[in-house]
């Protein structure tokens, strides 16, 4: 396959950036993306050139590091995958391919395709955890839990915490992921005792770090590789409310969300 | 020779650890908030690790290269995590998980570590359940089992086929709670260089921070290395792109001694290599040879022509198809052992009989197991795994049987750690994949998770105490003292090297040919005379990578071709060690398989009257030998036998 490829570049956070055209020629229908990229920056390398730096790590699509908005899609064309799971069998010879890193305001550029996702780290400190330290815990079996709310909580659970979500969002909402970590709680015993102050706390934060809010268009839904699904945020409105309205104490600073 | 002390405690195997607890020596709160401990790692090891300190009270800095704790290769482990509950009511015990472990190592690990490991896999599984990871679970609410190579029993709990994304996110969670509380000092985006030795103990590490460039200097009390496997010598491994040894290399040439080198585990089960542009190998979990066949055609025309695409598998009727495992270790079957499973894949392949493309795949075959309990179930049990197949071969396991290859999957050695976990520098400890210390020459499947979470959980918490006890007047540490601005230069040296070398090949065209030759030699058969070529080759490549590769850009920006070109100059390095280590292992043991020590059979041939022991080997310096050490291996309560799994 041969191929034209339009990539943003931006050499650190405050330089402008652009996009730079490249060709890259007989790759192979069944390399992945990524490895599509490394024979691009193999060839820039003995170049001389700077090669695109792009985050990746694991290459199974579980890690969550790789992120490039690909022809206007997060994660590229196809549907439940990782930027490093999608194949070059998915374009046709001749294709020309529009590389992006994330765009949002949290999550702003460090170099070409790299952004920073530490906002993400910040709202899972903020409450994403159950309060239990090491040690002292009752035996694994001494609570059963339905089947039904295991596996709901497993679901939302399932999130790589990529951030194509917020990419997809034109508000740049965050909610997808945090109501997929309120909820994997808020469906366990052990995450039910402190729900209502782990709900605010994160929400706050959320929107502490910049994120926009939901107006229900489903794009995250849609681009989120491990297709968690819209109705947790649903469900983390029905618990942010219930814990404004029923909770004996609320934290200060918490507001917006809903 | 060095007097390797393992500081096993004394006392009946069953009570070793709970006397070592009632009698190690202790930090009391105050004094904990004085010490510093570094931890480099946010796997499970690292992250539960960096967690349970903190709890403690210690102040704890945390470090990871990547972008968020969260991201650590753990996250990657598909398959589950094994615990001596006997929830299944099937005969397991801690004795029979820590007979099944030391066996499943073939004779080659510490009995003392193994029972512990067993003892506490127990807490680990409460400890999860309590933090809120999602296990799968039975319709009675109870948590639900599955079955695992190398066992008899179903001892394995799982959370689909992402259990360590589950158990690495519920350490996370538990480090992310420490961080906002401000005893966890959290520093993403650092790649550890070096450790800093102060008056021969480890007083902490120089970093460089990945987006500036900027070489750090940070203290601390103890640093504690949570870095995971050195798989990557390989190139192509189910390791993450940025897994590397870096960290454990420069500790072992600041005086840590590394057990082992050789023992490498090939997974038996993932997607065989389709070209020469791949960059990783994916794993196809072992849970899947619960319901799975494994198969190659009985007739070599048969393979011929399934290679070549004239005949399909599914038009190879039941009676032509051998189902090479279940003939050969009937008590076991598709269930052996990682080490078996793989050696008899590259035999049937060595011997003409394997299928796809470049002959070297055998089948995975799922119809009997579709036929017997329906689509919905294989579904429920592997859906992500059939799914991730199906992208990256695009063939649909549902209809047409799996196509796998063993690959290089984990290492079992490391640093040489005592009973404590602590390195033959004091202070310096390793935990998780990083040590050598639990499985022996083969580890058995989901109990990776189980000795990262072990360590970092119930172990090193207690006997890093041990160790600090006495330093509690030492003050806090000052990283300007002459020994880290020492390091300092002897690492920015070192990049500036790297830099100025200006040649005309990449890192990466380096990193291939060292994986070559590492898997043609040091791979899952070796001989003597493939032993001495690699260690030969693997000196020339070094001297040709210093002289001739490539990197651009700066030492001061975001320069992945300088991580990588730091990583690989480290590999050139301990490649040589593990050939070394494998040549002078005159037998065969777990994954160590040398084609001189076999049985007429063809499987692994011990030899426990010269190598009944732990390989511990010591820099001498840059041009020198390293030394061997042993550590003999002392089985007091576990009768040693040729394994047998037929």
């Amino acid at each position: 396959m041969n191929l034209t490829l339009k990539i943003w570049r931006q050499k650190n956070a405050t330089s402008k950036g652009k996009f730079v055209t490249y060709k890259v020629s007989d790759i192979s229908s069944n390399s992945s993306f990524l490895e599509m990229m490394d024979v691009l920056n193999e060839s820039l390398v003995l170049k001389g050139d700077d090669p695109v730096a792009f985050d990746h790590d694991c290459r199974e699509g579980i890690c969550g590091a790789c992120s490039m908005y690909i022809n206007g899609r997060p994660h590229g064309p196809d549907k439940a995958v990782t930027t490093c799971q999608l194949h070059m069998r998915r374009f046709n010879d001749g294709d020309t391919i529009v590389i992006e890193p994330w765009r949002a305001r949290p999550f702003p550029v460090l170099k070409d395709l790299i952004v920073d996702r530490s906002a993400f780290d910040k709202i899972i400190q903020a409450g994403g955890y159950v309060s239990v330290n090491t040690g002292g815990v009752p035996d694994a079996n001494a609570i059963p839990i339905s089947k039904v709310n295991a596996d709901l909580s497993m679901d939302a659970a399932a999130c790589i915490g990529c951030g194509a979500c917020v990419a997809a969002c034109k508000n740049a909402s965050a909610m997808l992921f945090v109501s997929a970590k309120v909820s994997q709680f808020a469906l366990l015993p052990q995450g039910r005792t402190e729900a209502a102050e782990r709900v605010q706390a994160m929400v706050a934060e959320m929107d502490n770090q910049g994120f926009g809010n939901c107006t229900n268009t489903g794009a995250c839904e849609a681009e989120c590789p491990k297709e968690i699904s819209i109705s947790n945020i649903a469900r983390m409105n029905r618990e942010f409310l219930s814990a404004r309205i029923c909770a004996p104490k609320v934290k200060e600073g918490s507001g917006g969300g809903i | 020779m060095a007097e390797l002390n393992s500081r096993i405690p004394k006392g009946p195997l069953a009570d070793k650890w709970t006397e070592y607890k009632a009698h190690t020596n202790l930090v009391n709160p105050a004094n904990k908030r004085r010490l510093e401990i570094i931890v480099v790692g946010t796997g499970l090891a690292g992250a539960s690790a960096a967690a349970s300190l903190a709890e403690l009270g210690f102040k704890v800095k945390n470090y990871c290269y990547q972008d968020s704790p969260r991201r650590a290769h753990s996250i990657a482990a598909q398959g589950g995590i094994n615990a001596a509950k006997n929830y299944q009511n099937d005969g397991d015990s801690v004795y029979r998980l820590f007979y099944d472990t030391i066996k499943g190592g073939d004779y080659r690990a510490r009995e003392a570590n193994v029972y512990r490991l067993a003892e506490v896999s127990n807490n680990i599984i409460d400890q999860c359940v309590a933090q809120g990871v999602p296990f799968a679970r039975e319709y009675g609410g109870l948590l639900d089992n599955r079955s695992f190579g190398g066992a008899q029993v179903s001892r394995t709990f799982y959370a689909r086929g992402q259990t360590g994304q589950q158990l690495l996110l519920g350490a996370y969670s538990a480090l992310s709670r420490q961080i906002k509380k401000g005893n966890v000092e959290m520093f993403t985006r650092h790649e550890m260089l070096d450790v800093v030795l102060v008056e021969g103990r480890a007083r902490g590490i120089v970093v460089r921070n990945l987006v500036t460039g900027s070489i750090e200097r940070h203290a601390a009390h103890a640093v504690v290395l949570a870095t995971g496997g050195y798989g990557n010598v390989f190139f192509l491994s189910t390791n993450a792109m940025g897994s590397n040894a870096t960290a454990v290399w420069k500790a072992h040439k600041r005086g840590a001694f590394f057990g082992n080198p050789c023992f490498t585990q090939i997974h038996p089960t993932c997607i065989p290599v389709h070209g020469d542009f791949q960059s990783k190998l994916t794993l196809m979990s072992e849970s899947l040879r619960n319901d799975g066949r494994i198969w190659v055609p009985k007739k070599k025309e048969d393979a011929e022509k399934i290679r070549h695409g004239k005949l399909l598998p599914t038009q190879i009727a039941e009676e032509d198809r051998d189902y090479y495992l279940e003939r050969r270790y009937p008590a076991f079957g598709n269930l052996v052992p990682r080490d078996v499973a793989s050696r008899a894949a590259k035999e049937r392949c060595d011997a003409g009989f394997g299928v796809g493309e470049t002959g070297l795949a055998v089948y995975l075959d799922f119809s009997d197991a579709i036929n017997r309990l329906g689509k919905s179930t294989i579904e429920a049990r592997y859906g992500n795994l059939f799914q991730m197949y199906e992208k990256i071969v695009d063939e649909n396991p549902y209809k047409t049987p799996m196509m796998i290859y063993p690959a290089v999957h984990y290492t079992m050695g490391g640093l040489w750690v005592d009973y404590e976990l602590m390195t033959t520098v004091p202070g310096l400890f390793a935990i998780g994949e990083a040590n050598f210390s639990d499985h022996g020459a083969n580890r058995l499947g989901a109990s990776a998770l189980m000795q990262g979470l072990a360590d970092g959980y119930f172990v090193l918490p207690y006997t890093i105490q041990n160790y600090l006890s006495d330093q509690i007047r030492v003050p806090k540490f000052s990283s300007d003292l002459p020994e880290f601005v020492k390091t300092e230069n002897e690492a920015r040296e070192r990049l500036q090297k790297l830099m100025n070398v200006k040649g005309k090949q990449t890192v990466d065209s380096f990193h291939k040919r060292l994986g070559l030759i590492m898997w043609n030699n040091v791979g899952m058969g070796r001989n003597e005379e493939g032993l001495k070529k690699a260690i030969t080759e693997i000196a020339e490549l070094r001297k040709e990578f210093w002289l001739d590769v490539k990197i651009p850009g700066e030492a001061n920006e975001i320069n992945p071709e300088l991580e990588k070109a730091g990583r690989v100059a480290d590999f050139l390095e301990l490649g040589e060690l593990m050939a070394r280590d494998a040549l002078n292992r005159n037998e065969s043991c777990g994954g160590h398989f040398r084609e001189e020590f076999q049985t007429p059979e063809g499987e692994a041939l011990r030899n426990d009257n010269e190598y009944m022991y732990a390989a511990a080997w010591e820099f001498t310096g840059e041009n020198n030998e390293p030394k061997l050490n042993r550590e003999v291996l002392d089985y007091e309560f576990v009768e040693v036998k040729q394994r047998n799994y037929k």
